[in-house]
């Protein structure tokens, strides 16, 4: 019924979409402009603050490198875990980056079947973050056996000695969430590349050319190639949507079967994908904010798409603050006294001040988003984006170490304190995720051209360009 | 628009596909092999000081392993015997042969012979010959036919899995105790009955699985 009304009023040939519906590609592109602003920046040189950002990311790289030497000499004795906190950052930093991963794959699927097309502006570097959050966040499990050289022990693989990964185990659930997840998202990110790395193919030459057109993998464009891609693309969609949901549940798991207070219970999985979704989109935030600017795609990913980012922030940063919530209810309301003094020494304990980072960032921050004007506001939404990491940072470490130190037995409890590779660790983290990211926003289109050409007015098949002297 | 590249690269996915799968396949057969104890570590045949002949002791003449190896039933190890029961024959039977020179030596000496172990296990294995002899797994076993070897060899690759796979399923290594050292024998038609009727004789629960069981 809409769209019969709608179109009579419709001005052909401008930028208005149907409805009066905010356009979500704004400056008056079309296709031709908009494949020359993506394209042209994987084939120009890379801006400076492009050089200065990955000189930074590559020193973080190999410092993670040099860290994980000294660990594998020396043995995880030089972080600071003891007994009973025998799980430390080396975990905290697992969940964060798997968490982060979380973002790419909602916005790419769940949005996707939901026809949310605002997406399109963002799927593909929050797909790319995914990919290089989940790398970044492998490296923990692989590390904190000690002995990284028997981590191939997690694999099912053959051996000689005739023994299988032990399937009650969750370091073994972890890999194949985690395997399973990162397998399925670089997939669909492919897919989704395939028809943009064609039409770069076709603006290259020389040895540029043939790289692209040998992962365009034939692309021509076809009626019949289109078919079959959207299809796929669907299928992988469908796949992806339930790991969403499953991977940070798994992941959730590997807590919530531990017999520790403040571990053991069933909120976890819920409570942990709603951080996930949390803390990826606030990551998303702060990397499309600062790629935006630096590659001046304030075109593309416009204010509008921020403050649909922003919602999903404020919505998922409530449902967090209920969670922490509801496990205070739950604890008094259990009337477990082990339960109740894990909540209580977790808020006004020795990690105190743990906690109540964590709680601002997490839950009175994202709360400044009821505000329209703030949630259309840059310096705010930035600032804002970086808390939001800051403080699911603090949640896993809140979880993981108040629960240990203090745990059935007080004459064993004690004090957590990260050592210096520990930091150094983390921090040389980022540095690995930082140097995928940048080698992937100057290698490969940072936005998903075909699909936002599909968002154009111009894609409408009612659409004509007005030329001078057109009568309506 | 001009091709790219050539037609010829239209099949290449498939046969890159195929090409992949069996070199796969012929890696992990490689590695499986060639990578495992049972080539690396079967037919390990060190030369000894003394040309002892297994063949001709524990074959010809018919000692009984325990003979010499007197540590077999009460103790982790087997042991190796003193030049002392070298002597006991050998002061009289071919007392004046070259071969015998190094034994002759370590019995006016004093100091023992030194002899290279052929069956080694990691020294994070826990293994106990006596619970094996009591449980009636038999010498040869392990160590296969001893009394047809002139000079002694692995048999077995005494690897992690070739260790579980009879953990998990002994019932064909259980003899009667009296057969534990005869390395002719060979399991009877009721084999099955027979070592049913041994772990309930000797109260053997199933043989342990669990990591502990091994690696203490």
């Amino acid at each position: 019924m809409s769209i019969l009304k709608k179109h009579p009023e419709r001005d052909p040939g401008t930028a208005e979409a149907v409805g009066g519906e905010e356009l979500l590609v704004t400056g008056g592109h079309t296709f031709k402009t908009l494949t020359d602003k993506v394209s042209g920046i994987v084939e120009q040189k890379p801006p400076a603050q492009w050089w200065l950002i990955f000189v930074m990311a590559v020193s973080g790289m190999l410092l993670l490198v040099g860290v994980i030497g000294w660990l594998a000499w020396e043995g995880t004795g030089i972080w600071g875990l003891n007994n009973p906190v025998g799980w430390g950052w080396a975990i905290v930093n697992f969940v964060f980056w798997v968490g982060i991963g979380h973002a790419g794959t909602l916005i790419s699927a769940i949005l996707f079947l939901l026809r949310q097309q605002w997406r399109t502006a963002i799927n593909r570097f929050a797909e790319a973050m995914t990919i290089f959050a989940v790398i970044t966040a492998l490296v923990f499990p692989g590390i904190h056996v000690g002995r990284i050289w028997l981590a191939y022990y997690m694999f099912p693989i053959p051996n000689q000695m005739l023994i299988w990964p032990n399937f009650r185990s969750p370091l073994l659930w972890d890999i194949f969430a985690v395997g399973t997840y990162f397998t399925v998202s670089t997939l669909f990110w492919y897919v989704g590349l395939i028809p943009d790395l064609a039409t770069l193919r076709d603006r290259a030459t020389n040895v540029r050319k043939k790289v692209l057109g040998f992962f365009a993998l034939g692309w021509r464009g076809g009626n019949r190639q289109w078919q079959h891609y959207e299809k796929a693309y669907l299928m992988l969609a469908g796949l992806a949507t339930p790991l969403v949901l499953s991977v940070h549940s798994v992941v959730a798991t590997d807590f919530a079967t531990s017999l520790v207070p403040g571990w053991h219970t069933t909120i976890f999985p819920p409570y942990f994908v709603a951080g996930a979704v949390f803390s990826g989109f606030g990551m998303v935030m702060t990397l499309a904010l600062i790629a935006r600017k630096i590659y001046g795609l304030e075109d593309i990913i416009t204010v509008n798409h921020l403050e649909k980012m922003n919602k999903i922030i404020l919505v998922t940063g409530s449902m967090v603050g209920y969670a922490y919530m509801t496990e205070f209810f739950i604890a008094w309301y259990s009337q477990n006294e082990f339960e109740v003094f894990a909540f209580v020494n977790r808020a006004f304990g020795p990690y105190a001040w743990a906690y109540w980072i964590m709680f601002l960032c997490n839950v009175i921050t994202p709360q400044i988003f009821w505000f329209k004007k703030l949630r259309r506001s840059i310096p705010v939404m930035f600032v804002a984006s970086i808390f939001v990491n800051i403080g699911m940072w603090f949640e896993r470490f809140v979880i993981t170490v108040t629960s240990l130190s203090r745990d059935y037995l007080p004459s064993s409890w004690d004090y957590f304190s990260p050592s210096i590779w520990d930091i150094l660790t983390f921090v040389g983290s980022f540095g690995l995720f930082f140097t995928f990211f940048l080698l992937f926003l100057r290698f490969l289109p940072m936005v998903a051209l075909s699909e936002v050409k599909g968002v154009l007015p111009e894609a409408d098949p009612h659409f004509y360009h007005q030329k001078e002297g057109d009568t309506k | 628009m001009a091709q790219i590249f050539p037609k010829w690269t239209n099949k290449a996915p498939k046969y890159v596909l195929i090409g992949l799968v069996v070199a796969i396949a012929l890696v992990s057969y490689l590695i499986d092999y060639y990578a495992s104890p049972m080539y690396t570590d079967v037919g390990y045949r060190p030369n000894q000081p003394v040309p002892y002949s297994h063949k001709v002791h524990a074959g010809d003449l018919g000692l009984d392993c325990r003979f010499c190896h007197a540590g077999v039933e009460i103790s982790p190890v087997a042991g190796l015997p003193p030049t002392q029961t070298c002597m006991n024959c050998h002061n009289m039977i071919k007392a004046d042969s070259e071969k015998l020179a190094l034994v002759q030596e370590s019995f006016k000496s004093g100091y023992p012979m030194q002899w290279v172990r052929v069956h080694k296990s990691p020294d994070y294995v826990y293994f106990d010959h006596s619970a094996h002899i009591t449980a009636g797994v038999g010498c040869a076993s392990c160590h296969g036919r001893i009394d047809e070897m002139e000079i002694v060899s692995q048999e077995e690759p005494l690897s992690m899995g070739w260790c579980l796979t009879c953990h998990r399923n002994p019932d064909d290594h259980l003899r009667p105790a009296g057969e534990v050292t005869n390395m002719s024998w060979t399991p009877p038609a009721n084999q099955a009955e027979f070592a049913a009727s041994q772990k309930r004789l000797l109260d053997i629960k199933a043989p342990i699985t669990d990591c502990t069981g091994c690696h203490r």
